[in-house]
This record gives structure tokens, C-alpha cells and sequence, in this order.
């Protein structure tokens, strides 16, 4: 039996692969030609190989809770999406002019506050925020960029409009994926790659070691960086390890530095080596057991006094957080119109604050057909899809909100894009996001792809890999031709 | 892929060897060299008693107790299981948790480590350590007693000596080889001397067998336990002699797996790692090192068996273990280590870790 032989239903989403009509859309025809020549056997054996290949390398990451520590494999479905280069070209765009807008944001938070003054953004909303760090007020980072790394959420809506479902602007995972992937779908399928004019990944690695590099102090011309990682025990440390053996940079654990006159230095046979670098990969409550959490044993005491001295570089800087608050995040195309005079080429999803009282009232009354988030939770825990939960469920949430408005925001329910999907007897439509990476240091960068999570449950819209998420590999094309 | 521009220089990090890092790679050595050892010596065993059939209920328990008491797990055993027969042996030292010198208990702890400097090994050498570990992960006791315990420990042992012959050929000669070797020789010595130990445990309870049949096949299963016998008869090309054997495993020159060999190499990999050159050596571990070697160079096997053959052999394990403590203590220096289980919870960096804020 050949693989497209089945049925396959749109439903009242917007296709990835199909136009509303059933006519495979034109990105997609020749990999339709390809996958209608293949019988379901060799399919199915091709898939094997795939999963068997990331359990033998160890690209897994860990499942918490579990007393064995057990390692999984995040399961990986070998439909690429594909986007076309015209559609990546504003996406891109759109991901630079807002990662600009919100170094600039950030920039000012921590010295003026202009934009608060200027009562663009509420004041109350800053100071309340969870991750906003006062105890860098009027500290000036290397080169002004607060955010190097961002891994920006992006989903698309009935009609096809790309819009920006959150930033993630501290520690954003998933990037060893999108390259993991990548690498398998070419064993996959060597041949479709030579013929499709896919746009390659890889350069990411380099891309980030630049990245790292512009900030480095000026003392030394072959400054040492490091990767800073909780340890073998975190969920991403298979990426922590990737990304470190990929720039050929050590990966170090807090206790491997020390700090002596504020400069930091790593711990090895030979004695102490100073360190001008460091891409954490340990949230800023860990980062230094003498300014943030006293009981963190991931930290390195006196690092944020070293950073302070400008002895050492942090990539993100410390406070980034206030950010991705997703309260804040509401304001974000007021921060791009604000300080880049310009409209946001990615739209919002329409946000309903509940710290204001007339969105409050509306979302005390609505929760049933709203989607509920806290502000600081990630990972798709802490939040209520109302369409999709009992009664139960809405009023418990409703006390939530009543109790700590400013926890909380809302938002329509999108309904995500969908993409052929292979499900045990044949392809159904699953939703899918896209997390594209910026980088940003000389330039700045977005990696042509980026990593496609799909919700495997039936009908769910929840792609966490906690929550049985998966991925996709995602190919942005050299030309529409 | 379009040409990139021209990456600007990081310091160079080849000479760079994080101490973690070292002590992982020297444990993660061992401990495949461990599972090995173990492997063979309980394949070893349980064809043994395969072949002396004539083995009476006490026989048997006598024959494991002596190899329990060589691997100095007796009393963790016992705690745990009721009697000593070949099943429940098997199941101790290949896969029970609860020992932590089980075959599956050190290749997790190998794989452990290897994971803890993933990035630091050839893919290659990951991929056999996790690949040995899934292996093992997918079977239990009654699987390999089912299939027949002979394929399972050959796939343990190729895979270790896989897991060797990539370092060799994969792994760059820096300091992290001359740790991951000085580990290999000291687990490797250790387990020789043990090995030869367990003889003298089955021999002295019953001087009655002695140069029997049994005796023959015991001695035997001695050499073969090291990997020796095919070596042994090359050189000796006689009779298997108890204290020819005794004499093989501890002063042979060229024999891979003799205590004086192993002493050899971690007496040359001890110096390098401490940087010494001189004629004397200047630090402890260095000292001890060669103390232990000039004994061993300098005696004969009438001399040791005139001592005691089990005495000599608990003081080179004592002298490996004390070596291999100097080393780490030059070599790494960390505060005391919190408990494993807090840290495990912040490296998840989760919300739920007690004190964290709401």
C-alpha cells in the first residue's frame, strides 16, 4: 500500500500541506511525489531506523518525576514542514525588528525608564514583574545586548497569518533539535534534500561562538568561554553537551568555577585558568548562591560581582525575564511602535490582561472560551484551555484569577495550523508551532529553520515534549520557484 | 552551504582538562574495566561448575562464598539473598542495583560519567557505552538464564573491549588519555590480584584436593578468569603449576593483565599526569607508585609465597587503593559534594525545589 492512499481531512484548519480545495500546496508537490512512490513498509522501516538512531546517540532528554531518571527520546515524525522563502523572508523580519525593539526595551527598563515615564508601558506592571532584577539598575552590559539567544514562538491562524505566541528570552531550549533533526531526515530521505534547495541549519553553531565572542572583554584577543550548565541531571543537558562539543568550548558545572578578585576561573588539572565568557544555561535565581537563591549548589558565588566589574560576559545577561513575562509580552508591539517608529511586521495573538478591570470582567465571564496562562509558567503547565476543560476546571481556575490578577493573562483560542502527521495507520492533521532561534551579537541572525513541535494527542493544541509533544524537522526553501 | 566569514580565535583548548572532568574519565575507564573483569570471572565460574557436575550443595556454596569473599561483597550479599548457588550469584554480580559493583550497576555509573563529559569523548566511545548500557537495561536474570549465560557475558566483554580499542583509536593522546588509562591499569591490576586471591580462598579450606583434578581445573579457571591460559601455556609450555600461575600473574613482563605489568603502566601514566621527571619522585602518589613497583621488580614468587601469597596481595590492592586516593586528592579539589538528591532536583531547576520562590 502506498503511503498518501488514505483519506486525509483539512478539518476547518489551515493546512500546512493541503489547500482548503484537497490540491497539495505548491512547496509541498515534489516531497507529495516522493511520499506517493513509498509503500507503507518502507515508510515504517525508515522510522524505525530514525527513533533507534537518536536512542543509540542519546539524544534524549530527561523525564522528571520518574525515579529511574528515565531518558527519552522526543519523538520525531519524518513529515517535514516546509516554508516557502517569500513567507521566511517577513518571518525573519519580523523576528529581528522584534528582538531589536526589546534589546532596546530592556536597555531602557534597567537605566532612563523612558518608556515608562512616557506611561507607554504601565510602571506597576514592571515593577511587579517576577524577573524584573532591580539589583541592576544602571548597569551597563557588553555592547548594550541583553538578549543573545531567543527562541521565539510563532503559530499560524485559520486564514495562514503567522503570529507570536510568546518570546523566551532567558535560557529558550530546543536549538540541538532543529540540527538533530535535521541530520536525521538526511539519512531519511538522502535524495529529496539534493533536489528541494533546502536551507541549511548548521551554521547555527558558529553563528552562537560569534555571538559569544562580541561580547567578550577587550583584555585579551583569544578570550576563553565557556558553557554553563546545572548539570547531567537537567532535561536539556543533551543540548548543553551538543552545543559545547559543536563550538569546541568546555561545558562546565558551577563547581568548575571559581571567582578570586572578581574574575572567574575554571578549576582544572593544571590549576586555575581565567574564563571571559560564559553561556548559562542555569536560570538567574541559580546563577550566584550570594546575590539570588543563598541554597543554589548550581551557582558560582561572586559571579554576578565579576560581571558587575566587567571581568566576565553573560549570555543572556541577568534580568532578560521582565521581558517574556507574559503580562509584558501584551505591550510588545507598543514597545516596537516606541522605540523603532515602526508597526510589528509578526501581530500578537490578541491578549486579555486580568490585572485591568474591564479585561478581568471579561475574562471572569468568558473563561470557557479563552485560553489562560499564568505569567511566569512555562512548558504548558499553569494554564487552562477553556474550550476544552469541565466546569470544574473553569471555576477553579476563575478563584485562581480572582486571587492574583496580576499572575494571569488570556488570550482567543488559536486554532493552530495543522501538518500531515504520520499516526499508526496513516497521516492525520496534527498542530504544530515553530520556534525559530535569533541570535544576536555583530548582526543579527536568524537561523533559516528552527524547531516544529507537533501536538501528537488527537485534537490537542498543547506541542510541549511534557505533554506528549513532538517535532518535525523545518525546512525553509532557497527559492519559491 | 555558503562559505562562512573567518571564526575568530578562542584560547585553545586542547591542554584544557577541567579536574571534573579528569576524575570522570578516569571512573567512567574503570568502571567498564570493572564490568569486564566481573563478566569474565563469573562466566568463567559457572562454566567451572558446569564442567564438575560431581559438585556436591556444598561444594557449591563453598566455591561462590570464596568468590564473594574475594570481591569483598559477602556481607552485601547475604544481606539480600539467602543462599549462594549459581542463580542467585549471577544475579547478584550481573544485575542488582543493590551492589554497586554489579555488571549493570558499573556500566551505569561508566555511562554516568561518560555522559558527565559527553562532550568531551569521540561520539563513538558514547555511542558503545550507551549502547552496552541499553543492551544490558533490556534484560534480566531469567532472559540470560533462558538464552544461556555464555552469549551474554561475550557481548559485556566485546563491548568493553570495543569500548578500548575506539579510545585507542579515537581519542586524542592528552591528559584525559593518560586518565582514562591510569584507571584501566588500576581496576585492571586490582581485579588481577583479586582474581588470584579467590584461588587462595578455594584452596585453603581443603588442603585435600590439592594437585587433584579439581585442583588442575581450579587453576585453570583461575588463568582463565584473567584471560591468561592460552599466555600461560606459551611461556610455561608445561603443566598448570600453582605457583607457575601465581608467578605469571604477578611478575610477567609482556602479559597484559599481570599485576607487574599493570604497575608498569600506571607508574608511567602517574608521572605524566604529576609532570614528574626526575629520577625522584616528588609526590606522594608518584612515591608510592614506585615503592610498589621496585617491590614487585625486586621479589621472587618463593619470597611472596614464603610471606603468604594473600598477605602480598592485599597490600598491592591497598597500594593501588591509596595511589589512586593521592591522585584525586592533588588532582581535584572540591568542596565537600552536597546531597546527591538536592542537587538533582535544582539541576532540574524546577519550581518544586523546596525554598524555591512561588
Amino acid at each position: 500500500m502506498s503511503l498518501l492512499s488514505n483519506p486525509y481531512d483539512t478539518g476547518e484548519f489551515f493546512d500546512e500541506m493541503y489547500a482548503p480545495g484537497g490540491d497539495v500546496r505548491p512547496h509541498y508537490r515534489r516531497l507529495a511525489e516522493r511520499l506517493g512512490t513509498l509503500e507503507v513498509a518502507e515508510f515504517e522501516r525508515r522510522r524505525a531506523a530514525v527513533d533507534l538512531a537518536f536512542l543509540r546517540r542519546g539524544v534524549t532528554f530527561t523525564v522528571y518525576n520518574d525515579a529511574e531518571g528515565t531518558e527519552r527520546i522526543f519523538p520525531f515524525d519524518l513529515i517535514p514542514r516546509i516554508i516557502p522563502a517569500k513567507e521566511w523572508s517577513r518571518i525573519e523580519a519580523g523576528l529581528i525588528q522584534r528582538i531589536t525593539a526589546l534589546n532596546l526595551f530592556l536597555r531602557d527598563l534597567y537605566h532612563g525608564q523612558k518608556i515608562l515615564k512616557d506611561k507607554v508601558v504601565p510602571a506597576a506592571q514592571i515593577l511587579t514583574a517576577k524577573h524584573f532584577r532591580r539589583e541592576f539598575m544602571n548597569f551597563s552590559v557588553p555592547r548594550d545586548i541583553y538578549v543573545h539567544i531567543c527562541g521565539t514562538d510563532l503559530i499560524r491562524d485559520r486564514d495562514g497569518s503567522y503570529l507570536v505566541l510568546e518570546d523566551n528570552l532567558r535560557c529558550p531550549s530546543g536549538v540541538s533539535y532543529m540540527i538533530e533533526n535535521r541530520s536525521a531526515m538526511r539519512r531519511a530521505f538522502p535524495n529529496l534534500f539534493q533536489s528541494y534547495g533546502v536551507r541549511p541549519v548548521e551554521g547555527y553553531s558558529d553563528d552562537l561562538l560569534r555571538a559569544l565572542l562580541h561580547i567578550a572583554p577587550s583584555r585579551n584577543d583569544r578570550p576563553s568561554v565557556v558553557l554553563l550548565t546545572p548539570g547531567v541531571y537537567n532535561s536539556a543537558y543533551f543540548e548543553h553537551c551538543f552545543l559545547a562539543r559543536q563550538m569546541g568550548i568546555p561545558i562546565v558545572e558551577g563547581r568548575d568555577l571559581v571567582v578570586q578578585d572578581t574574575s572567574v576561573f575554571m578549576r582544572t588539572t593544571a590549576g586555575l585558568l581565567p574564563v571571559d565568557v560564559i553561556y548559562r544555561r542555569i536560570d538567574d535565581d541559580f546563577l550566584d548562591p550570594a546575590v539570588f537563591r543563598a541554597d543554589s549548589m548550581l551557582g558560582v558565588p561572586g559571579l554576578v560581582a565579576a560581571y558587575r566589574a566587567g571581568k566576565v560576559a553573560l549570555a543572556n545577561s541577568i534580568g532578560t525575564g521582565v521581558a517574556d513575562d507574559k503580562v509584558i509580552y501584551t505591550y510588545v508591539p507598543k514597545v516596537i511602535k516606541y522605540y523603532l517608529d515602526q508597526d510589528p511586521i509578526l501581530p500578537n495573538v490578541n491578549t486579555y490582561l486580568a490585572s485591568e478591570i474591564t479585561d478581568r470582567k471579561f475574562i471572569l465571564e468568558n473563561m470557557a472560551n479563552l485560553v489562560v496562562k499564568s505569567a511566569n509558567e512555562a512548558g504548558g503547565y499553569g494554564m487552562l484551555i477553556g474550550p476544552a476543560s469541565t466546569k470544574e476546571e473553569v471555576a477553579d481556575f476563575r478563584a485562581k484569577v480572582a486571587a492574583n490578577p496580576r499572575n494571569f493573562i488570556a488570550q482567543d483560542p488559536i486554532m493552530l495550523s495543522r501538518s500531515p502527521t504520520w499516526c499508526e495507520t496513516g497521516f492525520e492533521g496534527r498542530h504544530i508551532d515553530l520556534r525559530p532561534y535569533v541570535l544576536c551579537g555583530e548582526k543579527t541572525t536568524v537561523t533559516p529553520g528552527g524547531l516544529t513541535r507537533v501536538a501528537l494527542r488527537k485534537g490537542s493544541l498543547v506541542v510541549n515534549s511534557s505533554q506528549g509533544g513532538g517535532s518535525k524537522d523545518t525546512w525553509v526553501l532557497e527559492d519559491d520557484k | 552551504m555558503p562559505p562562512s566569514p573567518k571564526m575568530p580565535a578562542t584560547r585553545p583548548q586542547a591542554n584544557v582538562m577541567l579536574s571534573r572532568v579528569a576524575h570522570s574519565l578516569y571512573w567512567m575507564s574503570r568502571y567498564i574495566e570493572r564490568a569486564e573483569n566481573i563478566a569474565r570471572l563469573l562466566e568463567v565460574n559457572l562454566q567451572f561448575i558446569l564442567d564438575f557436575r560431581g559438585y556436591d550443595d556444598a561444594h557449591l556454596k563453598e566455591h561462590w562464598g570464596s568468590i564473594l569473599a574475594s570481591s569483598g561483597d559477602g556481607d552485601l550479599f547475604r544481606e539480600h539473598y539467602e543462599s549462594s548457588d549459581s542463580r542467585s550469584v549471577t544475579e547478584f554480580f550481573a544485575f542488582d542495583l543493590r551492589n554497586p559493583n554489579s555488571i549493570l550497576a558499573c556500566v551505569f555509573a561508566a555511562r554516568e560519567n561518560a555522559r558527565m563529559v559527553r562532550d568531551q569523548i569521540s561520539i563513538e566511545m558514547w555511542e558503545t557505552v550507551n549502547e552496552l548500557y541499553l543492551f544490558l537495561k533490556a534484560r534480566s536474570t531469567t532472559d540470560v538464564w533462558a538464552a544461556g549465560p555464555y552469549e551474554f557475558f561475550q557481548d559485556v566483554k566485546r563491548n568493553s573491549h570495543l569500548f578500548q580499542g575506539l579510545t585507542d583509536s579515537t581519542y586524542s593522546r592528552s591528559e584525559g588519555w593518560e586518565f582514562i588509562q591510569f584507571g584501566k591499569y588500576v581496576e585492571r591490576a586490582n581485579k588481577t590480584a583479586r582474581i588470584l586471591d579467590v584461588k587462595y580462598h578455594i584452596l585453603l579450606p581443603t588442603a585435600r584436593d590439592v594437585g587433584g583434578a579439581l585442583d588442575t581445573a581450579q587453576w585453570q579457571a583461575v588463568l582463565r578468569s584473567a584471560s591468561a591460559l592460552e599466555a600461560y601455556r606459551r611461556f610455561y609450555v608445561q603443566e598448570i603449576l600453582p605457583w607457575k600461575v601465581a608467578e605469571f600473574l604477578i611478575f610477567s613482563d609482556s602479559f597484559p593483565r599481570s599485576i607487574h605489568f599493570c604497575v608498569v603502566q600506571i607508574d608511567d601514566f602517574l608521572r605524566r599526569i604529576m609532570g614528574e621527571s626526575g629520577p625522584r619522585p616528588r609526590t606522594a602518589a608518584a612515591r608510592l607508585s614506585r615503592r610498589l613497583l621496585a617491590n614487585i621488580q625486586s621479589l621472587t614468587i618463593d619470597e611472596v609465597l614464603k610471606d603468604g601469597l594473600h598477605e602480598f596481595l592485599g597490600e598491592v590492592g591497598k597500594t593501588l587503593d591509596r595511589i589512586s586516593e593521592e591522585l584525586v586528592q592533588t588532582t581535584m579539589f572540591y568542596p565537600a559534594e552536597s546531597t546527591q538528591e538536592e542537587q538533582q532536583l535544582q539541576q532540574q531547576q524546577s519550581s518544586r525545589v523546596p525554598g524555591s520562590k512561588p
